[in-house]
């Protein structure tokens, strides 16, 4: 079991949407990062991303990987949020047939995954249609 | 003066009926209806427990109070569902809404009432001055032993109150608690599912706390039954807040706002609290609030509240509870529940 | 920088080795390559393995199989480039020879991928996806392609039936390849009804978990003179990265950092994409070969799915591509594929392809690709 520090580490984006805007050229960084991709610069201002925003594609995933064998079939999607950042995350709460390319979605807070009976919970953000 | 500043609810869409639990135990599905005066009930989904209930319904309360979370000094989580046996729910909470690290955070445990717990801890705490906001969640995602008539009725929903002293919506005028040792219903430690004392859970347990906590409450305030436009009562089934409303000489349309349960279900910790946000959702500037939690083991709390004039700028600013619970339901069928609900036993 | 010849290819027979450890499935490729060019030293060893730690707890290769191999003290990298990690080992091999570093470099990829139960092949296979922003939220292979997938349906019109084309032809073709892991004929039909794995992607979309490896010998076009064999060179090498996660890409239908690899190689070869005879890219899912199409300028954005319909890229087409048989029959065995690629592309150069035979081909290209494609790595090759 890993160690709890590699999720930990992650939750101010998990669970807030913390992101990266470059001062410099307004690029977008999530999760934030040292340098630009864009312009190379380091200088960095902290955001919150957009919680709602339109499906771009999305997949049902029958084969899960082993955290999530108990939850599959399941439904993962990328997003484009509001703020033109995009998102890979889960897409919840509705049925297969109902997912579209282009309908719009938002942010819910939701379990991700459990390690087993006795380790740590998961928690992160989710997709459910508007 | 300290009270409401902004409410929220997070209710899951799944919904399963009456007839379908009745159908897969062999029962008889319109003596349950009838005698619970339950129809249907939520049911969370896999990815739903009472910390993420609590972070939606949470959101929801911050965007009808608008304050900065920074400025919340006290998260609270009132659930007998938390999901660790040992860490907080209220502190993931917390981080989720951006109130840390400057907070005092804290999980409460007392089956039912565990969400007014967290209120009356939160809302002292402003009326003393200690903080700015206090935030408090009644939240459950309660269990039903298979075939058991608590199978009916356990529910799953969460309730948000921001307290503060400024923007007020409700004020709280006064609070009361009455409390005895009844065993009534508990559950013991690694045991996965409750036992209750059957009838012995209705006269000596639910009853008498709640007249005990409604008169109490009525006594020290000077106030009668017909003073309130509504009460909310702990709903357990459909039936017992229109009784012991009966008892003490309320009337049916000051409970009907909020008696969510015949649709909703019990939602334990999430039950009261939420019955009082549907209630604010339609309440005037003015109205009387009166609101009777009851936890088993046993005790109830009671506050006062009178709704002001602020409550018309602030109740559009976030879904009403009645839409959460009428709109964009999904139902289930008994295996697909039992799937989500983890009654299915699993290889290791 | 000298011009760099290939003078000898191995590649053992691919498929769930159960006999046969990482050490063993290399070293047994290796051996063939030496004994095609002829040699039994040699002066530098490059390999490319994507996760022999999540596989088989070995890391350390480079001193490993070249203690295997009978080389030790020659130097040694091991590169890592997800699945292209092959492709990067062959590119580190001849920046060696051509910058007159080393004379004589062996270049091998191996992965041995079936010592682990499926969830923890899958789990290594997830660590060329973005492990906290793609992995965290229950992605998988087949899924982030299924994505892409979707997206390039939805926007060209390809279909699902044009996808399982890709399929057939590369099977059709590995089953004229004796070292191939499943060398027998698939049908649109089969492919459409087989499994669903991550919509609309099905089991028959999917490379395959293969154990095995490929080798190549690399010296100057001086010394390959001397040598028994028609000398192939490595006329370019052509390498991009981009960011690993999907959701960064600008368009997810396009994979740019195939465009950018390839355009450094035609640029470094003199050449364009019509001037090329036959081409090995990476089917890791049968939506790749056709995004890979386009991004290597063999037909216009968009219209991948329609070329391999009209047998554009057929073994007997205008363009034959993946005439080995492709991920898709041959395996995938991730750190071998990029060097078995090369393999194919220089027994087609020298005439040696047997019933695979692509005629008259003369300029062959290989595109090696990590991830959901955060990596390209092509090259160019040329019969003197």
């Amino acid at each position: 079991m890993p160690t709890p520090s590699r999720y930990w580490r992650e939750i101010p984006q998990r669970y807030r949407l913390e992101a990266g805007k470059c001062k410099n050229c307004g690029f977008i960084a999530f999760p934030p990062r040292l340098v630009c991709p864009r312009c190379q610069s380091r200088a960095f201002e902290t955001i919150t991303l957009a919680d709602a925003g339109k499906i771009v594609t999305f997949t049902i995933i029958r084969v899960p990987p082993q955290p999530f064998s108990d939850q599959a079939p399941y439904a993962v999607g990328i997003v484009d949020l509001d703020d033109g950042v995009r998102l890979t995350g889960q897409i919840v709460d509705c049925a297969f047939e109902e997912l579209k390319i282009g309908k719009r979605v938002k942010i819910e807070f939701r379990k991700v995954y459990e390690e087993g009976a006795a380790g740590v919970i998961y928690y992160g953000y989710k997709f459910v249609l508007e | 003066m300290e009270g409401i500043i902004g409410y929220g609810a997070c209710i899951p869409r799944n919904r399963i009926k009456v007839e379908e639990i009745a159908k897969v135990w062999g029962a008889d599905a319109p003596s349950y209806r009838k005698g619970l005066l339950v129809e249907e009930k939520s049911v969370p989904s896999p990815d739903q427990d009472t910390i993420t209930m609590s972070v939606e319904a949470s959101k929801l309360a911050l965007k009808r109070a608008g304050i900065d979370p920074k400025e919340i000094g006290a998260v609270y989580i009132g659930s007998e569902s938390h999901p660790y046996a040992v860490k907080p729910s209220g502190t993931v909470l917390a981080e989720a809404i951006g109130a840390t690290p400057d907070v005092h955070t804290a999980d409460f445990e007392f089956a039912c009432k565990a969400g007014t717990e967290g209120m009356f801890v939160a809302l002292s705490l402003v009326k003393a001055g200690q903080v700015k906001y206090g935030l408090a969640v009644g939240a459950d995602t309660s269990q039903g032993a298979p075939g058991d008539a608590l199978e009916y009725t356990a529910a799953a929903g969460a309730a948000a109150y921001i307290f503060g002293r400024e923007k007020i919506v409700a004020e709280a005028l006064e609070t009361y608690s009455y409390t005895t040792d009844t065993p009534d219903f508990w559950r013991r430690e690694y045991q996965y599912y409750p036992q209750h004392g059957g009838r012995f859970t209705g006269e000596p347990a639910y009853f008498k706390h709640i007249t005990g906590a409604a008169k109490g409450i009525m006594e020290k305030s000077g106030l009668k039954p017909a003073d309130f436009q509504y009460v909310i009562f702990h709903q357990p089934n459909g039936k017992f807040p229109f009784r012991v409303g009966d008892m003490l000489g309320f009337a049916k349309k000051q409970i009907e706002p909020g008696w969510l349960v015949n649709k909703l279900g019990n939602t334990y910790s999430g039950s009261s609290p939420l019955g009082l946000t549907a209630t604010l959702d339609i309440a005037k500037p003015g109205d009387l609030i009166l609101i009777v939690s009851y936890g088993s083991g046993a005790g109830s709390d009671a506050f006062v509240l009178k709704v002001t004039e602020r409550i018309d700028e602030v109740r559009d600013l976030a879904p009403k509870t009645r839409e959460l619970l009428d709109k964009n339901k999904n139902y289930l069928e008994y295996g697909a529940y039992a799937k989500f609900r983890h009654k299915i036993r699993k290889a290791e | 920088m000298r011009d760099v010849a290939v003078i000898g290819v191995g590649m053992n027979k691919w498929g769930e080795l159960w006999e046969k450890s990482l050490r063993q499935v290399f070293t047994e490729a290796a051996i063939l390559a030496l004994d095609d060019a002829g040699i039994d030293k040699i002066d530098s060893l490059i390999v490319g393995c994507m996760s022999s730690g999540l596989f088989v707890g070995q890391e350390h290769l480079s001193s490993l199989l070249a203690d295997y191999l009978g080389q030790v003290p020659v130097p040694a990298a091991r590169v890592e480039s997800a699945c292209a990690s092959g492709g990067l080992a062959l590119r580190m091999g001849f920046i060696e020879v051509a910058s007159g570093m080393s004379d004589v470099v062996l270049v091998g990829g191996v992965e041995k991928m079936t010592d682990v139960n499926g969830h923890e092949a899958t789990f290594a296979l997830g660590t060329a996806a973005d492990q906290e922003y793609e992995c965290y939220h229950g992605i998988t292979f087949p899924g982030l392609y299924a994505l892409m997938a979707r997206a390039h349906m939805e926007k060209y019109g390809t279909t699902r039936e044009q996808l399982a084309m890709v399929a057939v032809k590369n099977h059709y073709n590995g089953s004229l390849n004796p070292l191939a892991q499943y060398p027998f004929k698939v049908s649109v039909e089969t492919v459409l009804n087989s499994v669903m794995v991550a919509d609309p992607l099905r089991i028959l979309d999917c490379s395959p978990i293969t154990d095995g490896a490929a080798a190549l010998v690399l010296c100057p076009v001086e010394l390959a003179k001397k040598f028994k064999k028609p000398v192939v060179r490595v006329i370019a090498s052509g390498m991009a990265t981009d960011a690993i996660a999907l959701s960064s890409r600008q368009d997810i239908t396009w994979i740019e950092s195939t465009f950018h690899a390839a355009k450094k190689a035609y640029a470094m070869a003199g050449k364009k994409p019509e001037d090329i005879d036959l081409i090995e890219v990476h089917d890791c899912f049968t939506i790749a070969e056709i995004c890979v199409m386009e991004a290597l300028g063999l037909v216009e954005k968009g219209k991948g799915g329609k070329a391999v319909q009209d047998g554009l890229t057929s073994l007997q087409g205008k363009i034959p591509v993946n005439a080995s048989g492709g991920l898709k029959s041959k395996g995938h065995p991730v750190g071998a594929t990029g060097v078995a690629q090369a393999v194919e592309i220089v027994k087609q150069l020298r005439g040696e392809a047997g019933p695979r035979q692509v005629k008259d081909a003369k300029i062959g290209l290989t595109q090696n690709m990590g991830g959901s494609g955060g990596s390209s790595v092509v090259h160019i090759f040329e019969r003197d």
